[in-house]
């Protein structure tokens, strides 16, 4: 059962930069309905990076862990580069081979993360 | 009692999961097919393929008589008063959306009242929208009572409202419950409406009585009873058939066409326009005879114990908490909606599937009652006359893994 590493279980049990942020942050929200996933995730910017991150949400263990790793990884990472990460860096990322039955629960995070990226990017 | 080794008669239980026997626990979904079917389908296509109710040649002979004598077996298998009654569709959904576009486009207006329940699929919801944007029905809702029962006290005060059409499900595909059709229909027949019944979830698993209900419509699926996919069915009182205007139009459902004006066929062919799913519908009457060898009593006998002696065992599982009626309920339906707090249904199916069991995550298309539970999914165990205790003992034994995973 490759999926439920002990990382995976630690992050989907205390995920990290789990909360929100309350100042002057960028936010979106994304749910996978038909299994009931759902994240929002704020982010603020400097100098065209990425300063602070938070999500929270409820989802599966996947989605949960994805967040969780992915906000850890962003942190600092410019958004030019965030804007071109895909399924194969999110797998690097978790550590695990992703299932075609649970890519959009490991993708959701991203996509939620990309949207506010690209929102940002095309108001400059 | 059901032959313990029925399983043999389903080539698919041969297949191995990730190395385990396959027990299929997702019948509220799809059914396994058995060998008999498979065959029947087959054989139309190796010994007598051709079209339907055209030809003077063998074949085509050969083909419509198979293709009609399986609708006298539907008929007889539902107790419908003639074979004319029986439309066959696609599935449960296209039956319901017959009725929606046929019936009620034309015999509905504006403001007229449209009573479905908190317990209804999508199939039996989302129709009945179109027909609210389309030409203004309103739509209301029969609500749960504390045990996953429609609430009949609160149906008769929405019957004042003189409903033209009351659309109910006969057994949900989420609490186990089984709605009392025959009541409902006496009770809607008083009050001047009209009634259809999604039996997609009842028709696999007991008997239907057609004659005794005395609903209007009733839609059903033939591939969550052992039967292929893209088959479905709608009885329809043959007085309203034959006043409805065809759903959808072109060869075989005319009687003559000309430039100016065309007349349409009489039932059931009416509402059977272009080359059906002949080979479904010849294969489906192999089905029926494959359910009514084994009995629906004992089908609905066999999974009722099955779905207690589940209940009893599951209650057993730390956290774990069930959506749908408990043992008291005589008629309870062999499904199992279920969640356990600290794990997502979605890694509950995972882990499950790593034991070669098959289990359905999520809303099972009826958000509505989902939204009621507030939960946004559920793991669903649902049950059919092939499954076995043995069955349940290791799907018992794949949660309390979840449990010692997650907790």
């Amino acid at each position: 059962m490759d999926l439920y590493r002990q990382h995976i279980l630690e992050h989907y049990k205390s995920p990290k930069n789990f909360g929100s942020i309350k100042s002057s942050s960028k936010s979106s929200h994304g749910e996978n309905p038909s299994c009931g996933d759902s994240i929002t995730m704020d982010v603020t910017f400097k100098n065209g990076t990425i300063d602070d991150i938070k999500f929270r949400g409820e989802g599966c263990a996947v989605s949960i862990a994805s967040a969780s790793m992915l906000t850890e990884k962003v942190k600092g990472m410019e958004m030019t580069q965030i804007a071109n990460l895909g399924l194969s860096d999110l797998q690097e990322i978790l550590g695990i081979e992703i299932t075609p039955a649970r890519q959009k629960c490991a993708l959701l995070p991203l996509t939620v993360l990309k949207k506010i990226i690209l929102t940002e990017l095309s108001s400059k | 009692m059901i032959n313990p080794s029925i399983q043999n008669d389903f080539p698919i239980f041969s297949t191995k999961i990730n190395g385990k026997p396959l027990i299929y626990f997702d019948n509220s979904a799809t059914s396994q097919r058995p060998q008999v079917m498979i065959d029947k389908l087959v054989e139309y296509y190796e010994k007598f393929n051709a079209s339907i109710h055209r030809g003077i040649h063998s074949l085509s002979e050969k083909a419509t008589e198979e293709y009609e004598h399986s609708r006298t077996k539907v008929a007889r298998f539902i107790n419908a008063n003639e074979d004319k009654e029986i439309i066959y569709t696609r599935n449960a959904t296209e039956s319901i959306n017959l009725v929606a576009y046929s019936w009620g486009m034309n015999y509905l207006k504006k403001g007229d009242v449209v009573l479905i329940s908190d317990l209804e699929h999508h199939s039996n919801i989302v129709p009945w929208q179109i027909l609210e944007k389309k030409i203004g029905v309103k739509i209301e809702c029969i609500p749960l009572d504390k045990d996953f029962g429609l609430d009949l006290e609160e149906y008769k005060r929405l019957l004042q409202l003189k409903p033209k059409l009351v659309a109910v499900i006969h057994a949900s595909n989420v609490t186990g419950t089984v709605n009392p059709i025959k009541e409902i229909t006496s009770l809607a027949h008083a009050a001047g409406a009209r009634v259809l019944v999604d039996a997609a979830q009842s028709t696999p698993h007991m008997k239907i009585d057609i004659q005794d209900y005395d609903c209007d419509f009733l839609g059903f699926s033939a591939h969550k009873m052992c039967g292929p996919t893209g088959m479905g069915v709608l009885y329809g009182k043959k007085k309203l058939l034959e006043e409805m205007p065809p759903f959808l139009t072109g060869g075989g459902m005319i009687k003559s066409v000309s430039c100016e004006k065309t007349t349409w066929n009489n039932l059931p062919d009416k509402f059977e326009a272009g080359t059906p799913n002949i080979a479904g519908a010849i294969a489906f009457g192999a089905t029926i005879d494959y359910l009514e060898d084994i009995g629906m009593d004992n089908i609905e006998k066999h999974e009722r114990d099955l779905v207690s002696y589940a209940l009893n065992k599951l209650s057993h599982i730390k956290g774990l908490e069930v959506f749908g009626q408990d043992n008291s309920h005589e008629t309870r339906g062999g499904m199992i909606s279920f969640t356990m707090g600290y794990a997502h249904p979605h890694d509950i199916s995972q882990i499950l599937n790593e034991e070669g069991i098959a289990v359905r995550s999520g809303h099972h298309c009826a958000q509505p009652l989902h939204t009621k539970f507030g939960k946004a999914s559920t793991t669903r165990a649902s049950f059919y006359f092939y499954n076995k205790k043995e069955e349940v003992d290791v799907m018992i034994e794949a949660l309390e893994k979840v449990r010692k995973i997650f907790s």
